[in-house]
Order: C-alpha cells, then structure tokens, then sequence
C-alpha cells in the first residue's frame, strides 16, 4: 500500500536559500505544502522546528525536519532518486560542493552583506571582488549548458537562485552594474539556459516586488 | 597502480586533522606535508587559488580543498571500510547539519579566543561557551555524535580537543570542569587509531600559542 508522503516547506518568497529548495521539489516531481514565513514574526513552528539558526528553509518529510540549504538538496537527492541533481562522480561532487560554499559564502558576502555596509567607492571594489569570485564560475561553464553539464544541478540551483535571481536584483537596486556583458559570455548564455527551465523559472520571485525587498534588506543589514 | 594521495597541511590545524583522520579511517596510504603558513608552497597556491589555505587532499593529482567537503570525498572515493556517513539519507542530513553548525559557529570564535585579548577574546569565549552547551546537549547519553558509530562530526570537532586546554589558559575558563558529556567522548574518540595518532599533544599546541601571544601580543 503506497502511502502518501508527507512533505512541507517552510520558505520566505524573496530569500534563494529556500527558492532552491522548491526548485529542486518541482524538478523532481515532489508534491509539497508550502509555508511562507515571516522574517519578522517566524511561526510557532518556524522555531520549534529549527530552534538553532531560526531559519528558512525547513523541510518536513513525514514529520522529520531537514535544515540548510545544502543539506536540504542533498537530502532530496538521496530520498528521491530519479533526475539526480548531485553528479555521480566524487570528484565532481567535491567540486560542486566547494562551489556551492563559494557562492553562498565569499560570493553572497562579497556581493551582498559587505556591499550593504559600504558607501560609494568601497561598493565599487566589493563588485570587483566579486567579478573575480563570479570568474571561476565563468571557467566552469565553458563548454557545458548548465554548471552540472547537460541539465541542472546542485549548483545551478544554488548558483542560479543566488546571483542572476538575487544579488543581480540587489544590485539593480543599488545602482551597481556587476556582470558585464563583456567579461561573462559564459555566465549570460547559462542564465538564459536556465530561463528555459520551469521549473527554474516558475521558482524566481517576481522581479520589480523582488528589488524593492532587495532595497529594503539593504537598510536592514546596514542597521544591524 | 598505487593511487597518488598527498595532503597539504598545518600540524596544529584543527581542520587538517579532519581530512587525516579521515584518511586513517579509511586506511589510505598518503603522503603528508607540513606547510609553513608564513611561507606557502607554490602546489599549495596552486591547487587552492581561491582560498590559499590547508588543507589540501590531492588526489591523482586534482585538489579537493575545504575540508569537510575532503571528508565527504574521502568516504565516496573510499567507500568500502569504516563509512564516516551512515547509509540513512536523513541520519546523513543529520550529519551534515552538524558539521556545518560546528563550522560556522566555532570558526570566529576560536580563532580571537587565542589570537585576541580583553572584550573581543570575552566575547568569543561566550560565543564559545554557547557552542560547548549545544554539543554536549546534542551528544547526550550517546557514544558518539551519530549514536554508536564513529562518524563526521565526531571527525569534525575532535580535533578541537587538542586546543582545550590552550583555550582554558588563555582565556581563564574550564571546559573540563563545565562539558563532561564533551569531555568522555572526546576521551573515547582518542582511543581510536586514527585519532590518537592524528591529535597534536595539547601541550605542544599551548606552547605554541603562548609564545605567539608573547611575542605578538606582548603578553607573559
């Protein structure tokens, strides 16, 4: 007797750590309850099911919680196997890793968190540092259609909902221009592969909604 | 063929005692080498250009850097004897959730507990502290952070115990007297080969950074 799996996602709309996450839901063809939380009134169960960091995303399969991001992906990956999003290959999966972190770290503090606290000149040479860190994701890209070669993977769903579907809406907003045309050949051909992909595409928040709150967690990082 | 497996690293880094104990675990036959932090070699520039830091496990000659992502290699290319991550996909997620709290929370913190002094080594030994109550809340009445198995996060924070007792002296704290859960499983950790022969003597860790603090920071 097949029994129907419980799977619940507690998410915010504007936040790529959990847009991932219903990224790689729909990629593998997982029904799913969707939450939206609040980030400034996190939900009863928000807390007690995450009580450490206090945020999204949360995954609950059959009423066990999953945590972070990455951690989350791999999880799908492991519990649902059809259209694998991690490479079979250790090597290849070390890598995608280490990117990953790079995005999510060095890249999002780089291009967001240092930017928010800086003025005019140092956001100028926080987006150079941050050209810098994109090129190895440039390097990767030559040659293959998406970061995990043929369709998406683990770190297009990372990479992708990170910077073409955030940080590039935040540095609209802050009046920076990042990627250039000329340096990232590379990077503008995978970003219009992966507005091919649906279930990419049905996971991006709405753009102009998405850099009013990019501007809006500006001030908010700025002040904290 | 014998697979080529060096690991570049720092004897008393906490992170490259990971990727050695992993190693050991796994009773692969690799080569270390003892990097000179103020001198870096040009394989370790050049196999981690991005971050410039130990360790590096290179393997057939490609580098796998950061190194709970090594640990994770380590047991996927090595897959047959002593598996480092349970076979559970949510005992797994459990594991990874753990070693990335550890990363994230112990790394600042550690590091101005001994390189720091007055308000910013306070806060650090608090941020610490917090850390240490979460770890022994979580490891409980287990042998191991995992339950009865070995694993990684018991590979992720044992390390750590090499640098207790400089943490105690410079920042004038007890673990021993506060953490007993941390304290009896880290004991039991060493009674594993592969820990007891990776850990540096807590000693030899002490005088080092004792004499990094007189030396750079001026106290006795």
């Amino acid at each position: 007797m097949a029994e129907k799996e419980e799977v619940k996602l507690l998410g915010i709309w504007a936040s790529p750590f959990s847009r991932r996450i219903e990224m790689a839901l729909k990629l593998k063809g997982i029904a799913y309850d969707y939450v939206e939380e609040s980030l400034d009134n996190k939900s009863p169960l928000l807390l007690a099911l995450n009580p450490i960091h206090k945020k999204v995303p949360v995954l609950v399969h059959n009423g066990k919680a999953i945590l972070e991001s990455h951690v989350v992906l791999e999880y799908i990956d492991e519990t649902w196997k059809h259209n694998p999003i991690l490479p079979q290959d250790p090597y290849d999966r070390s890598k995608a890793r280490f990117f990953a972190k790079l995005v999510d770290e060095q890249i999002f503090n780089a291009g967001f968190v240092s930017m928010t606290k800086a003025e005019q000149q140092g956001r100028e040479d926080l987006a150079e540092q941050t050209r810098e860190l994109i090129t190895y994701l440039e390097k990767e890209l030559v040659g293959k259609d998406f970061l995990g070669g043929k369709s998406v993977g683990f770190l297009d769903l990372v990479a992708g909902s990170m910077i073409p579907f955030c940080l590039e809406r935040g540095w609209e907003g802050m009046g920076l221009q990042v990627i250039t045309d000329d340096k990232f050949p590379e990077y503008k051909r995978w970003v219009k592969n992966l507005e091919k992909v649906e279930s990419v595409t049905d996971c991006i928040p709405p753009k102009e909604k998405h850099i009013e709150h990019m501007n809006f967690m500006v001030g908010r990082f700025r002040s904290s | 063929m014998v697979e080529e497996v060096i690991l570049l690293g720092y004897w008393a880094s906490m992170f490259g005692m990971r990727t050695r104990i992993a190693l050991e675990e796994k009773g692969v036959k690799y080569e270390y080498r003892e990097e000179d932090l103020s001198n870096k070699s040009s394989l370790l520039l050049e196999m981690n250009p991005i971050h410039k830091k130990i360790p590096v496990l290179l393997h057939k000659g490609k580098p796998i850097c950061e190194s709970i992502i090594q640990v994770q290699y380590i047991d996927e290319a090595w897959p047959d004897k002593n598996p480092i991550l349970p076979s559970d996909p949510y005992q797994r997620a459990q594991a990874r959730f753990w070693s990335d709290y550890i990363d994230k929370k112990t790394y600042g913190p550690c590091k101005a507990l001994w390189s720091e002094t007055g308000e910013k080594q306070e806060a650090a030994k608090l941020e610490f502290v917090e850390v240490l109550k979460t770890l022994e809340s979580e490891l409980g009445d287990k042998s191991f952070f995992g339950g009865n198995e070995f694993g990684l996060v018991d590979i992720a924070f044992i390390g750590y115990y090499s640098w207790f007792c400089t943490y105690e002296k410079v920042a004038n704290f007890s673990i021993v007297a506060e953490f007993p859960k941390v304290i009896s499983w880290a004991k039991r950790c060493l009674k594993r080969e592969s820990v007891a022969k990776v850990l540096p003597d807590s000693d030899k860790v002490l005088k080092s950074i004792s004499e990094y603090r007189k030396i750079i920071l001026g106290i006795h």
